[in-house]
């Protein structure tokens, strides 16, 4: 493999530091909320990775569109990175949901529209792994995926806008709450903040995790290809 | 009764909760890309010491 480039490395110190920072925000420049006491700071986190999670999908797309139009493998592995990359974030913000829903709803999970649209879509791009390792050859699994990365990629907006177009019980961050929604709150500056630099630190996290995925891709690839060739 | 509350709720077990599994996905994962970064390179001079013989 490539020797790792020296912007990779810085980017891996600050992805350190802004993480780090964001957790010093959470849990001692955040004040604590009134109603729902310190459980509410789940939240920060919680709705970061889901947006990450969310944005990964979309790239994966993107990918496949790259993919369908040029044939060339390198937006395979780009788009695999991505939706991989986007389960495990996924699923940390379901489960950091889930906790947070125990205290504020008295439930761990119920069938909202948000936590229904959000489980298909964990399921869907799961799917999309287990599909792939069923496909030898890499040329149809590289369409396969890309296909697979469009069309799936529809659950994105439908999680997203299933809190603010259906009657729900999950809290609206910006925009205007469902009446029947429990467990919002009104948001000071310094819960603002901390919220926003969450936002970012972990655009920083998936950039940082994106560029290492597609390099361990780019070097699976090489693997298999040269086992290819050790075969024959 | 929300209005006669005087201090917030204690649901720290929560938080930590929330946090605990935030950290322990988050480190697996990159623990499990370094662990198949190292496979694929040992794969890689295993391969490459073949195709040379």
């Amino acid at each position: 493999m490539d020797e790792k480039p020296r912007i990779l490395s810085i980017l891996d110190g600050v992805t350190v530091l802004t993480l780090l920072i964001a957790t010093v925000m959470v849990f001692f420049y955040a004040p604590t909320e009134l109603i729902m006491g310190l459980v509410q700071k789940v939240f920060y986190f919680h709705v970061a990775v889901a947006w990450v999670g969310m944005l990964g999908f979309i790239v994966a797309a993107v990918a496949g569109i790259a993919y369908l139009r040029t044939n060339d493998q390198k937006w395979d592995v780009v788009g695999l990175a991505a939706v991989e990359l986007s389960l495990v974030f996924f699923f940390i913000a379901i489960i950091m949901g889930s906790i947070w829903a125990r205290p504020a709803w008295n439930t761990w999970w119920t069938w909202d529209p948000r936590l229904t649209t959000a489980a298909i879509i964990e399921l869907v791009y799961a799917a999309y792994l287990m599909l792939r390792q069923g496909i030898e050859d890499p040329t149809r699994r590289a369409r396969f995926g890309a296909v697979y990365a469009l069309v799936a990629v529809i659950t994105v907006p439908i999680t997203f806008l299933s809190i603010r177009l259906a009657r729900t019980i999950h809290p609206v961050v910006i925009g205007s709450n469902d009446p029947a929604a429990q467990g919002s709150f009104d948001m000071s500056p310094a819960m603002k903040t901390t919220f926003f630099f969450s936002l970012f630190s972990f655009t920083i996290v998936f950039v940082d995790f994106f560029w290492h995925r597609i390099r361990l891709g780019k070097l699976a690839e090489k693997v298999e290809s040269l086992r290819m060739k050790a075969m024959s | 009764m929300e209005f006669l509350q005087s201090s917030p709720p204690d649901t720290s077990a929560y938080m930590i909760a929330g946090y605990a599994v935030f950290f322990c996905v988050f480190f697996l994962y990159i623990t499990s890309m370094f662990v198949r970064n190292r496979n694929l390179k040992r794969d890689l001079e295993t391969l490459n010491d073949v195709t040379k013989e």
